[in-house]
């Protein structure tokens, strides 16, 4: 692990933390007239995968999509103007915040139907494997989403055909409200992968420098030809399920739970493992908070000023032409 | 000319369609099997092992598979045995295949085509002879082919396969082993084109896949009587020709639409509804659309043969519209000696 830059990776998860609670905290604005699921305590699964991947590789993910689009490298300007639907928006503003792209760093879509970008990412690797081209495709998803019947069409399909695909699924424990042991039995979600043929692994979702050094790897093998595999990366939601605010007083989610995860927040383990490398200094600090919240800062005030599409974009994008 | 059957004229376009660009691939559940899709994909896979591919009993997945591949630069051509097995992949269709030109802004377009085969006769049945033609013409964003000929059938796949857009190619499995002059070479029948097949001043006849073949020999015993019915084939479903429809209509003055599916919902409606909506349009009476009735086939042959609709129903609901009264003995006649569960004579079940 001596070649991962663990400065750097606590900086792309601070870019992510920062832009959310950003979004978080003007939302009650309403100028951002968009349902949003916010990524906060889930950032080091979706940097540590992104920097697992070449950027030619490719991703797609869920409705939970920010902290996956702005690992990849997408553009923040992009992603804020699209929450406030302006024509800037990474889709120009048809989107919304579930459906981001970004093609110039091969974010190739998230979408809002659970489990509806699954076999969109083992078909993206499938044209890589029809093509002979060395691209790695990493489908993100939740722990639900193995529940539906369409990961497991795709998922035989990747590991009949050997595809290059890394299945991402990070598991928050709740699908909305609902806990994990009221929606599947009590086994190890790899068992799923072991039944599709597939390796498979869990880690730990929240300390982002463990996930680069087993993920680059797997990646690398899977990028050779030795066919997909799952991960399972355990993590938490801090947040509600939809919406800028936590829910704790819901209930559902006991108050040992939230804390004990809140400890084992990913910028804290961050933070944790360069105390002991002597990085973290007041200097460093400074510097990355400063830089972010630059950028962040900058991309709200793109956004809030940047023009709407105009008229003429309603119903511009049903076909398109030769 | 030379004169090959459709199933034959699907193959050769395939074969031509793969040839001409390695980016087309081929895959559906028995392509490369004895039975080959009924003839239309025979010997693909041994001529193209790259780009010919079975696939697992998974539509839904499997039409997210073929979608990915085509937004990663792939052209790929999916084929259902059966439309009905096509319901399970409505979700990336629907959700996926149909919006992603809009739901990005217009930044990628899915060309995809999938194959979809209607089945009628032989004991069919509820879940293998229903025409769903309608769910997908109701999408915006895909577009909707049903061929009446092996010409159009090899013209349409063409332009299918070379649209940037999803593209939905509805077979009528007793279109199958009908013939007409195909051209060895390829070339494109345009996706939005409808066609006249007959020209004529009295009524506008409006159909489209298998209903064609019945309303032109219907056509038969209605020139016979003296009537001049003018034929419209819309060949693609969505986007529709309806200015071909409006324009035959202005002259004629009467319209029936020939629709092989429910009537509830159907497209004959839609047809009907835009042209009774033209103030530039007037009818000289009521139009009438000629259906199947709104419920499911049965599979018994006894009861199947009066839930479809041939000639004989043809001539008399286009009596109805021109308030004539129109010799019927002929064609009923005609009717009843041929055989009701199968495409033609010849046939030998099963299917």
């Amino acid at each position: 692990m001596t070649d991962i830059n663990v400065k750097d990776l606590y900086g792309r998860m601070l870019r992510i933390r920062r832009a959310e609670q950003e979004i978080a905290k003007r939302y009650s604005e309403e100028q951002m007239r968009c349902p949003v699921h916010l990524s906060i305590g889930q950032e080091g699964a979706a940097v540590g995968v992104a920097m697992s991947l070449e950027p030619k590789d490719l991703m797609v993910s869920t409705h939970r999509a920010h902290a996956h689009y702005l690992a990849k490298g997408g553009r923040l300007t992009g992603l804020i103007c699209e929450l406030y639907g302006k024509a800037d928006g990474c889709a120009r503003g048809q989107g919304g915040s579930m459906h981001l792209v970004d093609w110039n760093v091969n974010f190739a879509a998230s979408t809002s139907i659970v489990g509806g970008t699954i076999p969109v990412g083992v078909g993206l690797a499938f044209g890589s494997f029809l093509k002979k081209e060395k691209q790695v495709t990493a489908v993100c998803i939740g722990d639900a989403a193995i529940e539906e019947g369409v990961f497991h069409e795709a998922a035989n399909f990747a590991s009949l055909h050997k595809l290059p695909v890394l299945f991402v699924s990070e598991n928050n424990l709740y699908s909305c409200y609902t806990h994990l042991n009221d929606r599947q039995p009590q086994r190890p979600l790899t068992d799923i992968a072991h039944g599709h043929g597939m390796r498979h692994l869990t880690l730990d979702g929240n300390d982002c420098r463990s996930i680069v050094g087993e993920v680059r790897p797997l990646v690398e093998s899977i990028r050779r030809g030795e066919g997909p595999a799952f991960l399972e990366l355990q993590t938490y939601r801090q947040l509600e399920h939809c919406g800028p605010n936590n829910d704790d007083h819901l209930g559902y989610r006991g108050a040992d739970e939230i804390s004990s995860w809140i400890d084992q927040d990913p910028l804290n383990i961050v933070q944790r493992q360069l105390e002991v490398s002597n990085e973290w200094t007041p200097e460093f600090v400074a510097e990355i908070e400063a830089k972010v919240t630059r950028e962040v800062q900058e991309a709200f005030e793109f956004a809030t000023k940047a023009p709407f599409p105009t008229r003429e974009e309603l119903g511009a994008y049903i076909y398109a032409s030769h | 000319m030379r004169v090959i059957k459709f199933v034959e004229a699907i193959r050769e376009a395939t074969d031509q369609l793969l040839a001409a660009d390695k980016s087309v691939y081929m895959i559906g559940e028995g392509v490369p099997d004895p039975k080959s899709i009924f003839g239309t994909t025979a010997n693909l896979k041994e001529k193209y092992p790259d780009q010919v591919f079975d696939m697992p009993i998974a539509e839904n997945g499997l039409t997210g598979v073929a979608i990915g591949s085509a937004l990663n630069g792939m052209k790929p051509i999916m084929v259902h045995q059966r439309m009905d097995f096509t319901l399970y992949a409505m979700d990336q269709i629907v959700n996926n295949a149909a919006k992603w030109y809009s739901m990005f802004g217009g930044q990628k377009s899915v060309p995809l085509v999938v194959r979809m085969i209607i089945g009628r006769g032989w004991g069919q049945g509820n879940q293998h002879s229903q025409n769903l033609e309608m769910l997908y013409s109701h999408i915006p964003g895909l577009k909707v082919v049903s061929p009446s000929s092996a010409y159009a059938a090899k013209g349409l796949l063409a332009d299918a396969v070379n649209d940037p857009n999803p593209v939905i190619f509805i077979e009528h499995r007793w279109l199958h082993n009908t013939t007409s002059d195909v051209p060895e070479e390829l070339y494109t029948v345009p996706i939005g084109k409808a066609r006249t097949a007959l020209k004529g001043n009295d009524i506008t006849i409006v159909c489209w896949s298998y209903a064609n073949l019945e309303v032109m020999k219907a056509c038969e015993f209605l020139t016979n009587q003296g009537l001049s019915p003018e034929v419209i084939d819309m060949q693609t479903l969505r986007p529709m020709d309806l200015p071909a429809v409006k324009e035959s209509v202005r002259k004629t003055g009467r319209l029936l639409v020939v629709d092989d599916a429910w009537k509830f919902g159907s497209l004959a409606g839609e047809i009907i509804a835009s042209i009774a909506e033209d103030d530039s349009i007037q009818l000289k009476s009521n139009p009438r659309r000629l259906t199947y009735p709104d419920f499911p086939s049965p599979s018994t042959h006894a009861l199947a043969k009066y839930y479809y609709n041939g000639p004989h129903e043809i001539v008399k609901m286009v009596g109805e519209v021109m308030k004539k009264e129109l010799k019927l003995d002929e064609v009923m006649h005609y009717q009843a000696a041929r055989t009701h569960d199968v495409p033609d004579q010849n046939f030998k079940g099963p299917f």
